[in-house]
């Protein structure tokens, strides 16, 4: 019972001791706004961000990395889509920044990917002692290359979005436009032919004064 | 000995949780999207922690403040809507494919913004939930059987996400025929309409001029 459990913990440890992390977040920056991802990573590690906008003004926001010793790593101006990967010199807090501040209306969605690590062996089965055989080589290359897949899947949604959310907004643009034009023209037209009216009927007794 | 295997198991576990991180006020709302295809998993595993004006840092456990967690599917209606503690996960599954909003807010009780809370967060979806080392374990497999399944749940979700886009091209098609239409039903209706409004205005004011006499 005792060992059981002791080997229990002990997957757990390794599942726990990766270094590695990928998490994937899709938010939306109101207009004016400032967001910030922070995430604390060991000296030596590389790590990636890949930020992209999928809805929103002219689909582009700023970016910004920020070291532990506050220097500033990349900075990007309005980007619509960009990847950014570097070896950590320094342990600490990076921060992650997305700016929306030079925008004063329209709110962005915002997708961003941040890769801490390379992945980590598959857990469960114990480190990995011996050389691996080509059948385990092949499927470590296949596992590769359906990650690959995803993340250009991932992509491929996000850039549907974008041009999906644009027809339907146009859509929606198209309809109040001709409600509002048809109007428009309705009520013109009337107080067009009541003014004239008004015209006729006001110098009538003036013209009266004259003859 | 049991307790403090368990109770490692707890702590170890619980520490998995420190990765990303950002800070949102004390009634503030943050919301997330998740655009994914039907019967997909999603575990999210969140860490709050209070910000301490005395040490001018956060918190290290902060156990007095709970995370309400919402999450509502592709049409607005609420999936799950429950209040966990200070640290804990997150699971659903999704029913219907499209974007799937997660929103997390603290149940605090103040009516305008109080202190600093910072949120760890760490979501998983679909082939990333699967928890290979219980796999593994109870299933006796070895490197290679593991590797397999591995790479059929992966391609299984590949395989969903690219039905969903088919979907999801169909929809974006549909809308621009529908603008399409819409647009050459406005331009007909509104040429209509100005010949209508016209003829109408002529014949109103003719009869108008031939009453004052004036024609």
């Amino acid at each position: 019972m005792n060992s059981h459990r002791s080997v229990k913990s002990l997957f757990f440890f390794f599942l726990c001791i990766s270094v590695s992390l990928a998490v994937e977040l899709t938010f939306e920056l109101p207009d004016n706004a400032r967001e910030c991802f922070y995430e604390e990573i060991e000296a030596g590690t590389d790590f990636t961000v890949e930020f992209q906008v999928v809805t929103g003004g002219h689909y582009d926001i700023d970016f910004e990395l920020i070291a532990p010793n506050k220097e500033v790593l990349y900075r990007e101006v309005k980007k619509q889509y960009d990847s950014f990967s570097k070896k950590a010199d320094i342990r600490g807090v990076y921060a992650a920044c997305f700016s929306n501040e030079f925008s004063t209306f329209s709110h962005k969605l915002v997708y961003v990917d941040w890769q801490v690590g390379a992945e980590d062996p598959l857990p469960g089965v114990g480190e990995h002692l011996t050389a691996m055989t080509q059948m385990e080589s092949s499927s470590h290359s296949l596992h590769e290359n359906l990650n690959k897949v995803v993340d250009y899947q991932t992509h491929h949604r996000l850039r549907e979005s974008q041009g999906r959310k644009r027809a339907e907004d146009l859509n929606e643009r198209v309809f109040l436009w001709a409600v509002g034009e048809t109007f428009a023209i309705i009520v013109i037209g009337i107080g067009q032919v009541v003014i004239l009216k008004n015209f006729f009927s006001e110098k009538k007794p003036s013209q009266m004064m004259f003859s | 000995m049991q307790f403090l295997g368990i109770s490692l198991i707890f702590v170890l576990y619980l520490s998995c949780v420190s990765g990303l991180y950002f800070h949102i006020a004390e009634t503030e709302r943050k919301c997330f999207i998740e655009e994914i295809p039907d019967e997909t998993m999603v575990i999210g595993n969140y860490k709050v922690q209070l910000y301490d004006p005395r040490t001018g840092g956060f918190m290290p456990s902060s156990p007095g403040i709970g995370m309400h967690v919402e999450v509502k599917d592709p049409d607005d209606k609420v999936v799950l809507s429950r209040v966990y503690s200070s640290e804990g996960r997150f699971t659903f599954t999704s029913h219907t494919p499209g974007e799937h909003i997660i929103c997390l807010y603290s149940n605090s009780t103040k009516w305008f913004s109080g202190t600093q809370l910072r949120v760890h967060l760490d979501i998983h979806v679909g082939e990333q939930t699967m928890d290979y080392a219980g796999i593994a374990q109870k299933e006796k497999l070895t490197e290679l059987q593991l590797r397999v399944r591995q790479l059929l749940a992966q391609v299984d979700q590949i395989n969903k996400e690219q039905n969903y886009q088919r979907i999801r091209e169909e929809r974006f098609r549909q809308t621009s025929e529908s603008t399409n239409q819409r647009v050459l039903w406005w331009s007909l209706t509104q040429t209509a309409i100005l010949l209508v409004m016209g003829a109408w205005q002529m014949r109103h004011l003719k009869k108008f001029f031939e009453a004052k006499k004036l024609v």
